[in-house]
């Protein structure tokens, strides 16, 4: 008797597989799915929150119809778990068989997808993680955000150019962090410059004082800084507070650590300071003047920062992509039809690298200054066409 | 080097007022409260509600988020902590960590997950040249009002009749009451003390530490370690112990960097082995 029950309930769900199967193909010729697995809670959850607002914002604007298909962004929040990632990636690809997925807020997020992505051909846009390696992992990667070391490069380019003989970094003790250091050291000393320590705090530290007292006893022309974007506002405090400026010491980072979203709330302490990065929000360009200004009309209290302008960008590759290949949501063609793209983002000009996949951009340098009464990345150098330096 | 042994002080001194709660309630009390990092991080958001929405100055905020969290602990002790003072000891961590995620997530959902920033008044900021040391303005008020509170702190539990009815209450409950004193008024009390202390910790660490959601797993760790180091018999026991690992927590990272986030837990596994009822404890009686 039970064993009948259980041969009639395998039989009745493989039915209703095969009937719900039935129904999403159907559907599946109209609608065309994004799967944007975004950071929406933990200590993540602002550069979430910017990636989703980005590429609803590129959709308000560019509507929901691409070659005849109608596109459905489904927003998945992994909590920045790599193990979530994974299995969120597996269930949009399986269950609700999405033609891209999209998103990645950290690198070992990116990593826990590739095998997936790589077995299903299911082509997945990078809207943030930023060490090299990543696109190296799986053919389905592309990347619209940045490279650390496609950041680093310029600045220390820039910084042997004025005048830095010695430098010191302190770093957050994870990849990005490493790849950002050893970029920038690389850099500068092939310019004659010097690095003469690399320090690594580690990533929950909750105390910097004496790594900066260290960085400062030490008396060199720089100071490189990187930590994840939501730390950068508790070093920045303690930065000023140990007033390395007033030491003589050029402080500079990438962009990450006056992320546009913050920068307002660190104060005007953060005057002055120089970093090298691909987007800021006072980026002059009739473009960027619209999607700033229809950004904070749509979103109250926000400022698209780097991660908000690549969720955009993100939209732009996928509904491009979907243009070229009219509509066929085949992953190998869809990757294919994103090389070498190039198109004119807020940020300035961007394209895709057909061998790597990964993103060509202008990077520019910017002084934090007080415009209008609020705190902006004001860009006044820039270096061409940047192509990650680590790539082979 | 001055310097190095000043910031030290100062992290160690913000330690002893963050974790001295923890002392009271576990040492006098006998109960573990793992959860005591989530009056610290409402002492540091009451802090930053309070002088980034509506501009209230900091000297205000420091009274205030000691107000609020005592008052928090109160409640809290009242309406849920004092039905497990007689359960076992795994039953409140288990309880007291499961407040804590209610407390995170609670934080998360108002607050929203991103770091918290205040700025401090100006003149709090800048720092100064004394005897070849740089002295951080702000480190320097730290140390000066936790010094402050150690002094009467120790004077309250050592010297008042309200410091020996509660060693009275916690050597013997019973014996306590069977003398007239209100064994659990006393608790209450000294709860709400020991969250109103933790509470204005985190307001005064606000600018120094950050203030997430995560606070109060993150400090859990070091509360403990203090309490490990310190034992939980006194007052300067923990005291002590806080600044010992302030200092070398600020030294050992200033001086061999490469290692330097590991020193004070090398120092706690030291201490275990050695003197695993803390460096500073009495022989215990019982």
């Amino acid at each position: 008797m039970q064993r009948r029950t259980v041969v009639a309930g395998l039989a009745g769900s493989a039915f209703a597989a095969t009937f719900a199967g039935g129904i999403q193909i159907a559907a599946a010729q109209e609608v065309v799915k994004i799967g944007l697995i975004a950071t929406l809670t933990g200590p993540q959850a602002a550069s979430g929150r910017q990636k989703v607002a980005g590429a609803r914002l590129f959709m308000a604007q560019h509507g929901n119809k691409v070659a005849g298909k109608t596109i459905e962004l489904i927003v998945k929040d992994d909590t920045g778990v790599a193990d979530q990632t994974r299995r969120i990636a597996q269930e949009l690809i399986v269950n609700d068989k999405v033609a891209f997925l999209a998103g990645f807020s950290l690198t070992p997020l990116a990593l826990a997808v590739a095998p997936v992505i790589t077995q299903a051909k299911v082509p997945a846009i990078i809207m943030t993680a930023g060490t090299s390696v990543i696109t190296e992992r799986s053919p389905y990667f592309v990347r619209v955000s940045f490279t650390l070391p496609q950041q680093t490069v310029p600045l220390a380019e820039w910084a042997a150019k004025n005048g830095v003989k010695t430098a010191v970094s302190l770093v957050s003790d994870y990849g990005p962090g490493i790849d950002t250091q050893d970029a920038f050291k690389q850099r500068l000393e092939e310019r004659g410059g010097k690095v003469v320590e690399q320090i690594k705090a580690p990533l929950a530290n909750p105390e910097f004082a004496p790594f900066l007292q260290r960085a400062k006893d030490l008396k060199p022309d720089a100071l490189l800084l990187f930590v994840p974007a939501p730390t950068a506002g508790s070093l920045m405090r303690q930065v000023v507070d140990r007033d390395l400026a007033g030491a003589g010491i050029k402080v500079i980072g990438t962009g990450d650590i006056t992320d546009d979203d913050q920068l307002n709330s660190m104060g005007d302490a953060v005057i002055g300071l120089i970093t090298s990065h691909f987007y800021s929000a006072a980026h002059d360009s009739p473009l960027n003047k619209k999607f700033v200004a229809e950004f904070k009309q749509a979103n109250p209290n926000m400022r698209p920062n780097f991660i908000g302008v690549s969720g955009y960008d993100g939209m732009y590759a996928m509904y491009e992509a979907l243009k070229k290949t009219d509509g066929k949501t085949d992953g190998t063609a869809l990757v294919e039809a994103m090389k070498g793209m190039k198109w004119e983002s807020p940020r300035g000009m961007m394209s895709i690298d057909p061998a790597t996949r990964d993103v060509i951009q202008d990077v520019y340098i910017r002084k934090v200054e007080k415009k209008d009464g609020e705190l902006y990345n004001i860009e006044f150098d820039v270096v061409k066409d940047v192509k990650d330096p680590l790539h082979k | 080097m001055l310097t190095i042994l000043f910031d030290g002080v100062a992290y160690g001194m913000l330690l002893f007022v963050l974790s001295v709660g923890l002392c009271v309630t576990l040492g006098l009390m006998n109960f573990i409260n793992l959860a005591h990092g989530a009056f610290a991080m409402a002492g540091g958001y009451l802090t930053v509600v309070m002088m980034n929405w509506y501009g209230i100055s900091f000297y205000w905020c420091l009274p205030a988020a000691f107000i609020v969290s005592a008052v928090l602990g109160v409640f809290l002790e009242r309406t849920l902590y004092s039905r497990l003072y007689d359960k076992t000891h795994l039953d409140q961590v288990l309880f007291s960590i499961g407040l804590i995620f209610v407390a995170t997530a609670a934080v998360d959902y108002v607050m929203g997950a991103s770091q918290q920033i205040i700025n401090l008044p100006a003149h709090l900021n800048g720092r100064f040249e004394f005897l070849g040391a740089s002295i951080g303005v702000y480190r320097l008020f730290v140390i000066v009002i936790c010094g402050l509170l150690t002094v009467a702190l120790q004077f309250v539990i050592g010297r008042t009749r309200f410091g020996s009815r509660l060693r009275a209450s916690v050597d013997d409950g019973r014996v306590a009451r069977g003398l007239g004193i209100d064994v659990t008024f006393i608790f209450a009390l000294t709860f709400a003390f020991g969250s109103g202390l933790a509470g204005l910790g985190g307001a005064l660490g606000a600018s120094i530490l950050s203030m997430d959601p995560t606070f109060p797993l993150k400090y859990m760790i070091y509360f403990l370690i203090v309490i490990a180091v310190g034992g939980t018999t006194t007052i300067t026991g923990p005291f002590f112990a806080s600044i010992l690992l302030g200092v070398a927590d600020v030294a050992g990272k200033y001086f061999v960097p490469s290692i330097g986030g590991f020193i004070i837990y090398s120092i706690m596994v030291l201490v275990l082995i050695f003197k695993p009822e803390g460096l500073f404890a009495r022989s215990t009686k019982r």
